[in-house]
């Protein structure tokens, strides 16, 4: 067997839903005791690190502003990923991964929006500006609400996936615009400074405590999707059974009635 | 507003936020977990599990 044959063998064997969940249950306790391990260390650093000489102490904000607003995008990039899954591969995980998703997507926009307001108060004067960064999260934000709406809206999953999937694939077009809004148009919002081709313009002071608080609150987005998928397949699962249930309960009365 | 309010204004936010949503995805799990116990206990058992121990599906 040629080892790609062997790699798409190992993927297809993590698409059964039984062995996902098995896999979920092993590894959530060790992902959500990383996460809060991180989270915790983070903050001890974010809060030991020198405030910043124009921002003073509301700079500590930032710790949890930005990787918010990371994650707000990381998790429309990944429902996009598996709607690409729902409609090229029809992975039986890709439709539950995507509605498992989206709420915690939206809370996370939700934060980072409010984080970002509170910040936007005492360093630009105002809560709000409609500049192209905070629009296009905003737009982002109702997207989510949008794709919550959806897949909720009918009864059975496997009809309301496709449309869902479709969705969230247009919405994409929105994530180039966040990342780019700063550079594509003069905002308020200030541009990129971690991920830029010249390298981070932050002190590595402020960066790191930065850096492990994204990576804790990725890990914590990661391990909240997966307890949510978890719940999902359950929610599936109990659906089936009830109505294999009641076709069972019909079908008796009617044999009886038979004989 | 001083500037040590504004701070403690957006960590009990996102707090708040977190915390309300890690409490409604354990309470989602703990519901649906509950239902699929249930009705297991009843002996309604999925297709699939029931090829699986070879018998006819119900």
């Amino acid at each position: 067997m040629t080892e790609i044959a062997k790699l798409t063998e190992r993927l297809t064997a993590l698409a059964n839903p039984t062995r996902f969940l098995a896999l979920a249950g092993s590894m959530l306790p060790w992902l959500t005791g990383a996460a809060v391990l991180l989270l915790a260390a983070g903050l001890i650093l974010a809060f030991a690190a020198p405030e910043d000489y124009q921002q003073g102490i509301t700079v500590r904000i930032m710790y949890i502003h930005v990787p918010l607003a990371w994650l707000s995008m990381f998790c429309y990039t990944m429902m996009a990923a598996s709607a690409l899954g729902t409609l090229v591969w029809r992975h039986p995980l890709a439709d539950v991964s995507l509605k498992a998703a989206a709420p915690i997507g939206a809370v996370f926009t939700a934060l980072a929006l409010a984080t970002g307001s509170i910040w936007g108060k005492p360093m630009w004067g105002t809560w709000w500006v409609w500049d192209a960064r905070l629009t296009s999260v905003f737009v982002l934000f109702l997207m989510y609400l949008g794709i919550i709406a959806l897949t909720r809206a009918l009864d059975d999953p496997g009809r309301s996936a496709r449309s869902a999937a479709i969705l969230t694939l247009v919405g994409f077009v929105n994530i180039p615009i966040i990342k780019f809004s700063v550079d594509w148009w003069n905002t308020l919002h200030q541009p990129a400074s971690v991920f830029r081709l010249d390298g981070p313009t932050i002190h590595p002071s402020l960066l790191w405590p930065l850096l492990v608080c994204a990576l804790g609150f990725t890990l914590l987005f990661l391990s909240l999707h997966i307890m949510a998928m978890r719940a999902e397949i359950w929610r599936r699962r109990v659906a089936a059974m009830r109505r294999m249930s009641a076709r069972v309960a019909e079908v008796r009365p009617a044999k009886g009635h038979v004989s | 507003m001083t500037h040590t309010a504004y701070v403690i204004a957006a960590y009990l936010v996102a707090a708040l936020g977190i915390a309300g949503l890690a409490a409604w995805i354990l309470l989602d799990q703990r519901t649906q977990k509950r239902a699929l116990e249930e009705l297991e206990a009843r002996g309604i058992r999925r297709r699939s599990e029931s090829r699986r121990a070879g018998e006819s599906p119900r």
